[in-house]
């Protein structure tokens, strides 16, 4: 199949995109990579409004846990009965929220949506490898949200036991309503989701390895698939583990196994389960869980690589340690999930092993934030919105990042294990900053996706609200959990000890709703746009990558005669001796000769002789210290 | 670009005057307030007003305004007999409340027009600066920039407010032998990152500002330098190192108690359920009896096996009471699904997990009297709370610690009533009876 593709001619092509497309084709069920990509981006979009909607509610809960709101009555009948929430559709809340913000979100979200359009066009490829998978993939997830958001129409309500869903809670349904039905919905809606990533996943690995246009070799890739291929591996190597995991849970709460349970006395009742251990089901699911916040944050590093270089005009301050700190990151990330679990029970020797690994895996990313910085120096800056969105994600991602240093010491852990403090670690680290990743991904690549610019003030105004929203909302998390204040609490009355965080609480709540309505702005900017923006030039940011050699028509595809050739890598933005400050990587080295370096021709000694004969006659003189 | 935003310009007044609409339908006509009606018709007059300084888009912002309020008129239609049906079934929600509603509705409204309309006059400010030929096309890079470094001074504030406000909220030095090297620990991770923290922060967001795109400026093509990278690389390296000995050494100490210390130290059980917990002392004999969860009954809820003769000195305690300066061995066990044993101010924490027992081994250095004296609140407590998701109740589960004097223990430990019961025990003594009595026939048979 891809072979056939990529040897399509241009003839060929033009007779090929002539068939009939109906709307069921083009639109539902489209198998063309930029259709797809636009599929996963708006159902990310509606289910990040939605988990972001459950957000809200329970922040409402947090804030004034003593008032009644009757209009929660009005939408959620009994969960509010008289307007005040119940403590399981608390837990229902922070649990779906979780697992939608993580799953749908920024994995199938983001990298979905990115994979899906950046590869192709990247790569200079036609279209996906197999572009039925691709469509199978999107169908996959889409299903499984339809069937997450289906569960709060469940009499019991939705699974409640955390994202976690650690057993015992999460597979005996006397112990928590949510773990009835709902639960079942959860499993099934997950067990979806992973076909869905691992058809995603085959698809993006193949295509990075067999489908790279002439020229385009791994060293030249763009940083941004360099993310997106790594990222691939990781969900192809730990999503299956977590199938397992599903399944036997899936096992312990239908078929009446003991993968999980042992010595249960369950509200009076001795359950006939002998022999599992929770301990299991947590190392199985941290094998993905924790993978998995790197197949949430190593697209949204890629996107803000090629973000950040190409509004700086200059190119990306150590490429090639940027990929290996990637593939350090990839390679590490399988070794670390056991700091998830330093207080539950595990050898604590082992515990202290990963801590090792945790740690060391922080290096890589120190060098990824320290090679922004380095980028940034002596560049060329233009604040679009979307490099305002890049440098947000690399301020969350060093505050967030940081705070993993308490959190991978296992010592540390003892105090700071399960309390807000963990909540504002990962929310600023893996969620705030794939967020701005996300975000600065779609005000980049809009022009690409839907042939229109997104209106810029407003964008503006969304990057600041939400900037100042973000930080105000998790950054005094950090100290009510050094004060010991558990996540996943309902109410904080219950304690005397934290009742000083109730105007804390208060902060955040309003941060919490005034950023929540600045999305308003990029709901209304993203979907007016569509119709309404200004029209796109081919390439509106200046950028060398091939995917701004395309028309800005979508055609299938992609280019409408031969595929591009690739000359050189993506990064040759304001070379000394070009006219323009960018070099797209369809140039070759033989009209660029007033600024080719000696370090561009690797090594072609014919290539250096032709170049230097050249800058004898023109009076060019090259500085080593430039390659 | 004018276009552009008469159409945002026309969709937000539509909006607006559908919600003014809404108001006099009908189906919504018993919730009529006169002064949300006339928030309402002010507000729609207001923007009639400034759409009138566009008489083009007037006749289209009525049309507009037409076809929103005919689907919010339809829904409203709809959500009102939801409502009924709520009515028939369940308690009646006061009118007021979707008055509430639809006021902070249109109040958010309102707020977008007012955006809408700081946008269309700033982009009507762009439009005359460019006709009289003075627009500087870097003008809004350099105020995003300078609001960039804007937001490092707020941000650096704010995160000094954090530490010195909320810090000292938060931070209680700890009262055990163990928790004061967490603490140290916890202190110099903080110094190195608060130094990183800073420190990258007012690089990243002073950069955008002196590097801003202007006139004439050109970026300095640098794509690598081997060895700022090697050095940027090799020195997190070092200090993860440091933190990491630091760290893994502290972890042993805690975790890694030799066999001869774990014996000699107090002994104290500590069972999870939902949504309380349970403390067993062992008594006289220094040893806790076994637990069986199949011996589960309403009288002896906690599981404990009366054959073992270890179980029947078992003290039943209704907080958990330790003695100062002595060591304190905790065996953490859950009767159901899983909890967590977690005390802030000793910086203790432990998973209680069905199925097996986890152990946590600490030496409280203060009492609960001096530590009153000590924060100046005689009413505080050090809080047992349970730390791991386990159903409606988990925000509620607490137990109260009491750090006292050895003497004070002692006399506590000997008012506590024993597990055994004498119920219990009369309970035991029956089912033993019928044990030996099948016994008797058994071997007769």
């Amino acid at each position: 199949m891809s072979s056939t593709v990529i040897s399509h001619g241009a003839a060929h092509h033009d007779a090929h995109d002539h068939h009939q497309e109906t709307f069921l084709t083009k639109y539902i069920f489209s198998q063309d990579h930029k259709m797809i990509a636009k599929q996963f981006l708006i159902t990310g979009i509606v289910m990040a409004v939605f988990a972001m909607v459950l957000s809200i509610l329970f922040r409402i809960q947090l804030a004034w846990p003593d008032t009644d709101f009757p209009i929660l009555e009005v939408f959620l009948g009994k969960w509010a009965e008289g307007g005040r929430m119940k403590p399981e559709f608390f837990l229902s809340l922070v649990t779906i929220h979780g697992t939608m913000m993580v799953f749908f979100v920024l994995t199938a979200g983001l990298s979905g949506t990115f994979s899906n359009l950046l590869i192709p066009y990247q790569l200079g490829a036609r279209d996906m490898a197999s572009p039925l998978m691709n469509m199978l993939s999107y169908w996959f997830f889409f299903t499984a949200c339809v069937i997450m958001v289906a569960s709060f129409f469940v009499e019991s309500g939705p699974a409640s036991a955390g994202w976690t869903i650690y057993p015992p809670l999460s597979s005996v349904p006397t112990s928590i309503p949510g773990s009835g039905l709902g639960m079942t919905l959860w499993l099934i809606s997950m067990t979806l989701f992973i076909a869905s990533q691992v058809l995603g996943g085959v698809n993006y690995i193949s295509t990075v390895l067999n489908m790279r246009t002439k020229g385009m070799d791994l060293w030249k890739m763009p940083l941004t698939i360099w993310a997106f291929f790594l990222t691939a591996i990781v969900g192809l190597l730990s999503f299956p583990v977590l199938v397992s995991a599903v399944v036997l849970l899936f096992f312990d709460r239908s078929v009446g196994t003991s993968f999980y349970l042992s010595d249960l006395v369950v509200q009076g009742e001795i359950l006939p389960n002998e022999g599992g251990s929770p301990i299991l089901f947590q190392h199985l699911f941290w094998f993905l869980g924790h993978p998995e916040v790197y197949i949430v944050v190593m697209p949204a590093l890629g996107l803000t690589s090629e973000i950040i270089s190409t509004n700086s005009r200059k190119p990306i301050f150590g490429y090639h340690a940027m990929v290996y700190s990637l593939v350090g990151i990839t390679v590490l990330s399988f070794i670390v999930w056991g700091h998830h679990m330093f207080v539950t029970g595990m050898n604590p020797f082992l515990g202290g092993v990963f801590m090792i690994t945790t740690l060391i895996i922080a290096v890589p990313s120190a060098v990824k934030a320290f090679n922004y910085i380095a980028t940034l120096w002596r560049g060329n800056i233009r604040f679009t919105p979307a490099m305002m969105f890049a440098i947000g994600m690399v301020s969350f991602f060093v505050s967030g990042g940081l705070t993993g240093l308490y959190l991978g010491n296992a010592a540390l852990d003892i105090n700071l294990h399960d309390t807000y403090f963990v909540v504002a670690h990962f929310h600023l680290v893996m969620g705030s900053a794939s967020i701005f990743g996300m975000l600065a991904g779609v005000y980049h690549w809009y022009p690409k996706m839907f042939g229109r610019m997104m209106d810029t003030r407003l964008g503006y105004l969304h990057f600041w609200l939400t900037f100042l929203g973000a930080y105000l909302v998790f950054f005094p998390m950090h100290f009510m959990g050094i004060d010991g204040v558990p996540r996943r609490y309902y109410t904080f009355t219950a304690f005397p000890f934290m009742d000083k965080w109730i105007s804390v609480n208060l902060l955040i709540t309003w941060a919490a709703i005034v950023a929540g309505l600045a999305q308003v702005a990029f709901l209304w900017n993203f979907f007016a746009s569509i119709w309404k923006g200004k029209k796109a030039t081919q390439n509106p940011w200046n950028s060398n990558t091939l995917e701004w050699t395309t028309p800005v028509e979508h055609i299938h595809g992609n280019w409408p005669g031969e595929i591009p050739t690739v000359y050189r890598w993506p990064y040759d933005y304001s070379k000394p001796g070009h006219d323009t400050d960018f070099i797209p990587q369809t140039v070759p080295f033989s009209e660029t000769m007033s600024s080719n370096l000696p370090h561009d021709f690797e090594g072609n000694e014919e290539a250096i002789r032709i170049q230097e004969e050249w800058n004898k006659a023109n009076n060019r003189e090259v500085t080593e210290g430039e390659g | 670009m004018k276009f552009k935003i008469n159409n945002r310009f026309r969709a937000v007044l539509g909006c607006l005057l559908a919600v003014g609409l809404l108001f006099s339908t009908p189906s919504f006509a018993f919730q009529q307030d006169s002064l949300a009606q006339d928030t309402a018709v002010s507000a729609a007059s207001d923007t009639v007003e400034e759409g009138q300084a566009d008489t083009a888009a007037t006749a289209a912002t009525a049309e507009g305004g037409e076809a929103t309020a005919a689907t919010t008129t339809s829904k409203s239609s709809s959500s009102s007999s939801s409502s009924a049906s709520v009515l028939d079934e369940g308690p009646q929600i006061d009118p007021q409340v979707y008055k509430n509603m639809t006021y902070y509705i249109l109040l958010f409204l309102i707020l977008c027009t007012v955006v809408a309309v700081v946008g269309k006059v700033l982009s009507i400010y762009e439009l005359t600066r460019k006709m009289n030929g003075r627009y500087n096309p870097f003008a809004n890079n350099t105020f995003q920039s300078i609001l960039l470094v804007i937001f490092l001074v707020a941000f650096l504030g704010f995160v000094y407010y954090g530490y010195v406000v909320w810090g000292d909220w938060a931070w209680r030095s700890a009262v055990t032998e163990h928790g004061e090297r967490i603490d140290t620990m916890f202190i110099v991770t903080t110094v190195i990152i608060t130094v990183v923290l800073v420190l990258v922060h007012i690089l990243l967001f002073t950069f955008p500002y002196i590097y801003r795109m202007r006139k004439g400026t050109k970026a300095y093509y640098y794509p690598h330098n081997d060895t700022i990278e090697k050095i940027w690389t090799i020195v997190p390296a070092i200090v993860l190192t440091v933190l990491v000995l630091f760290g893994f050494f502290t972890w042993r100490s805690i975790t890694n108690v030799p066999e001869e210390l774990q014996k000699s130290a107090i002994q104290v059980e500590v069972l999870g359920e939902q949504f309380q917990w349970q403390v067993r002392y062992p008594g006289a004999d220094g040893v806790i009896g076994k637990r069986n969860y199949k011996l589960t009954t309403p009288m002896n809820s906690y599981g404990i096996d009366f054959n073992d003769k270890h179980a029947w000195d078992d003290i039943q305690a209704s907080d958990i009471v330790i003695p100062v300066n002595k060591s304190v061995r905790f065996h953490i066990i859950s009767k159901d699904i899983i909890h967590s044993f977690y005390i802030p101010d000793f910086r203790v924490q432990i998973n209680a997990v069905p199925g097996m027992t986890n152990y946590f081994q600490f030496t409280p250095t203060m009492t609960t009297e001096d530590m009153r004296e000590k924060m100046d609140d005689p009413k505080y407590d050090f809080i047992m709370l349970c730390n791991k998701i386990c159903g409606s109740g988990h925000y509620n589960m607490q137990k109260k610690v009491i750090v006292v004097t050895e003497e004070e223990y002692k006399e506590w430990l000997s008012t506590q009533n024993k597990y055994f019961t004498e119920d219990l025990q009369k309970e035991f003594a029956a089912a033993n009876a019928e044990v030996s009595k099948e016994l008797t026939t058994a071997s007769l048979n």
